[in-house]
């Protein structure tokens, strides 16, 4: 099975900035694929250029097997673009909005109504555009992007701008969307959002691709020091550092603290000693890597 | 929801069901919009309201005389007469002299006339010189006629006079193209500038573009429903015009008005494309818009009746767009002319549209970089 994208060698400059830099990468049919990265790292423009709303200054981009540069027509009703603005037409209801979009891939009026309960928008139908939350906004353009069930969905920043109930009211809304089997490329720069719901993940930084992997995998190649902590008190200071094998122990008043890069044995000691008492393990998280990866701190 | 091409879209063929959705999206969006029915629709309907009632009654002015004391002479006349010389005069009485003076010096009555025996003694002021010949000649015409019926000598010369059929415009007629023809331009290019940087601002011209849409299946929804539109404010006017209180009178050929209003919607809906391809905010395009349009009205025989304005306005509105709109609606609404008379000003609104859409086409942008 050919891979769904494959972007080989893309490049892409501004003047002097190179916003992508030579980027290589394939997105398997059916899977959830994130680009993450600081803003300005290039991701939307890598987007665009899948999308075909850009043309790459070289390197070859292929989706569903056809080039998406010059305008498909062939490709645009097998993709769905939800763009980084909501972008609606004014005046409109959530329902008016909707069904003009699946009128533009000609599809029948009862769509409309059976994605809107998909993106559960029903109770909001009758209202305008403009008086929506900017959640119901975000679920309202993935549906216009949904409506007429493309293989393949590009999300730019869907959560850019929610609030933390809506963001993960719209990631059970996009785990849903991938379980139906779409594939779904999605950037962001919020690491949490790529490690929750991505399996791969590219990580972008200058218009190049550091990284490609499963989250998981990234962090574990990291063998980065993972913190175990117990409520302060369940075990004393020097018990600890008996069992953590030299490891660093701290104890602040509120909490235990051993940070080790063996976690295990020190896990399965504290279990022998009942000292589990409001237990909290940290292991790294995407942005270690990408600290380690470009030496800097990440900020979104 | 199923996967892959199930319901994969039919393709090819024009794109009937997006176009008639594209043109119900506009058509919501405009009537939603309270301003801009209100400047598109309601504005120049006030305006036809106002400038209809004001010109109304304002064919030729009365001159306006005051009496000092009992002025026989005039009085006998007005009654020989049988009201013919009250359509020309307007007869108060006054009774001191210096009253009255003062009001013809202030320019609050044209004359002041008295009479002192046989003498009959007119004042009167050369502020208005046209007045001023009026008066003399009124009043040597009133001492002539009494003269004659005092004498008992037959006249030698009579006068007869002949009524000819009055082919001169009345405000009305040419009001009514005029405003309407202003209303058309400024409602034709604000709908397409605003649109067009509206959606590119708001990023929904990439969305489009992205859908199996044409650009062409965009730019003729929004010409239908600014072509619609337009119709609908034609017979809004009409209907105003019509009514008895406006008294306008439709001539033989005027639905030959509703083509030109058809092409002169195109004509001003491609300034409103060129400008919108070049305004970078929708602000920029509303200034730049009036910035066209309101010289425009005033240079191209919308608000000043070019058969009254000098003739540099007159050499000016040959290049205006808009000349021709009111002219070609003139011409079979109210001058009642061949519906052939309307060919010549559709014909260069059309080319107007042509060029002018091929150069915003160059100009166009997709995205805002």
């Amino acid at each position: 099975m050919t891979a769904a994208i494959t972007v080989r060698d893309v490049r892409k400059s501004y003047g002097d900035l190179h916003a992508v830099d030579g980027v290589t990468f394939e997105v398997g049919h059916g899977e959830f694929f994130g680009i993450l990265g600081p803003n300005g790292a290039g991701k939307t423009t890598t987007l665009e250029i899948m999308e075909g709303l850009r043309e790459a200054d070289g390197g070859e981009v292929t989706v569903l097997g056809l080039r998406p540069w010059p305008r498909n027509p062939a490709l645009l009703p097998r993709i769905g673009v939800q763009l980084q603005a909501t972008s609606f037409f004014e005046r409109l209801t959530a329902r008016e909005q909707l069904r003009t979009f699946a009128d533009l891939y000609r599809l029948p009026p009862q769509r409309t109504d059976e994605m809107l309960e998909v993106v559960g928008l029903t109770s909001v139908a009758a209202t305008r555009t403009e008086k929506l939350s900017g959640g119901q906004a975000q679920r309202l353009s993935i549906a216009c992007a949904l409506v007429h069930r493309p293989d393949l969905l590009f999300l730019d920043e869907p959560t850019g701008a929610l609030d933390p109930q809506a963001r993960r009211n719209l990631w059970d809304l996009l785990r849903a969307i991938a379980a139906e089997g779409h594939t779904v490329v999605l950037t962001t720069h919020h690491m949490d959002e790529a490690e929750t719901l991505c399996q791969r993940v590219a990580i972008m930084d200058h218009g190049k691709i550091l990284r490609i992997g499963a989250p998981a995998a990234l962090v574990r190649d990291l063998a980065h020091p993972v913190r175990i902590s117990v409520v302060s008190g369940v075990l004393g200071q020097d018990e600890a550092r008996a069992i953590a094998d030299g490891a660093q122990v701290t104890d602040d008043g509120v909490s235990l603290t051993i940070t080790s890069t063996e976690p295990a044995p020190i896990l399965a000691r504290l279990a022998e000693r009942d000292a589990l008492a409001g237990l909290q393990v940290a292991g790294a998280s995407l942005e270690d890597v990408f600290l380690q990866l470009t030496g800097r701190e990440y900020r979104a | 929801m199923t996967t892959s091409g199930t319901s994969a879209p039919a393709t090819g063929g024009p794109n009937w069901q997006g176009f008639r959705s594209l043109s119900r999206a506009m058509f919501l969006g405009f009537v939603r919009d309270r301003a801009a029915l209100f400047f598109t629709i309601l504005f120049p309907v006030l305006f036809l309201l106002l400038f209809g009632s004001i010109y109304k009654s304002s064919s030729t002015p009365k001159v306006t005389v005051v009496e000092i004391g009992k002025v026989s002479v005039l009085d006998q006349a007005r009654a020989a007469s049988q009201g013919q010389l009250n359509k020309v005069l307007d007869v108060t009485r006054r009774a001191s002299l210096a009253t009255a003076l003062n009001d013809v010096r202030q320019g609050n009555v044209d004359a002041a006339v008295q009479q002192q025996g046989g003498q009959l003694i007119v004042h009167y002021s050369v502020a208005n010189p046209t007045v001023a010949g009026v008066v003399n000649s009124v009043f040597s015409g009133i001492v002539q006629e009494a003269n004659q019926a005092a004498s008992p000598r037959p006249p030698t010369y009579r006068l007869t006079t002949q009524q000819v059929e009055d082919k001169s415009l009345k405000p009305i007629q040419y009001l009514t193209p005029g405003l309407l023809g202003w209303a058309i331009a400024s409602g034709g290019a604000f709908a397409a500038a605003i649109t067009l940087v509206g959606w590119r601002k708001n990023k929904l011209l990439r969305r489009l573009r992205l859908a199996p849409v044409g650009t062409t299946s965009i730019i003729t929804a929004r010409i239908a429903v600014s072509v619609a539109v337009a119709i609908v404010e034609t017979f809004v006017f009409i209907a105003i015009a019509t009514t008895p209180y406006f008294g306008l009178k439709l001539t033989a050929y005027w639905w030959m008005a509703i083509p030109v209003v058809i092409c002169g919607t195109l004509a001003f809906l491609s300034i409103g494309l060129l400008v919108g391809a070049l305004a970078k905010s929708q602000e920029a395009a509303t200034a730049l818009v009036n910035l066209i349009i309101l010289p425009m009205a005033f240079l191209g025989g919308a608000f000043i009746p070019l058969a009254f304005a000098p003739q540099w306005i007159v050499n000016v509105s040959y290049v205006m767009p808009l000349r021709y709109l009111v002219i070609g609606m003139q011409n079979v609404m109210a001058r009642g002319e061949g519906p052939a008379s309307a060919l010549p000003a559709m014909g260069l609104l059309l080319a107007f549209a042509a060029v002018l859409t091929l150069i915003a086409v160059r100009v166009f942008r997709w995205d805002e970089i």
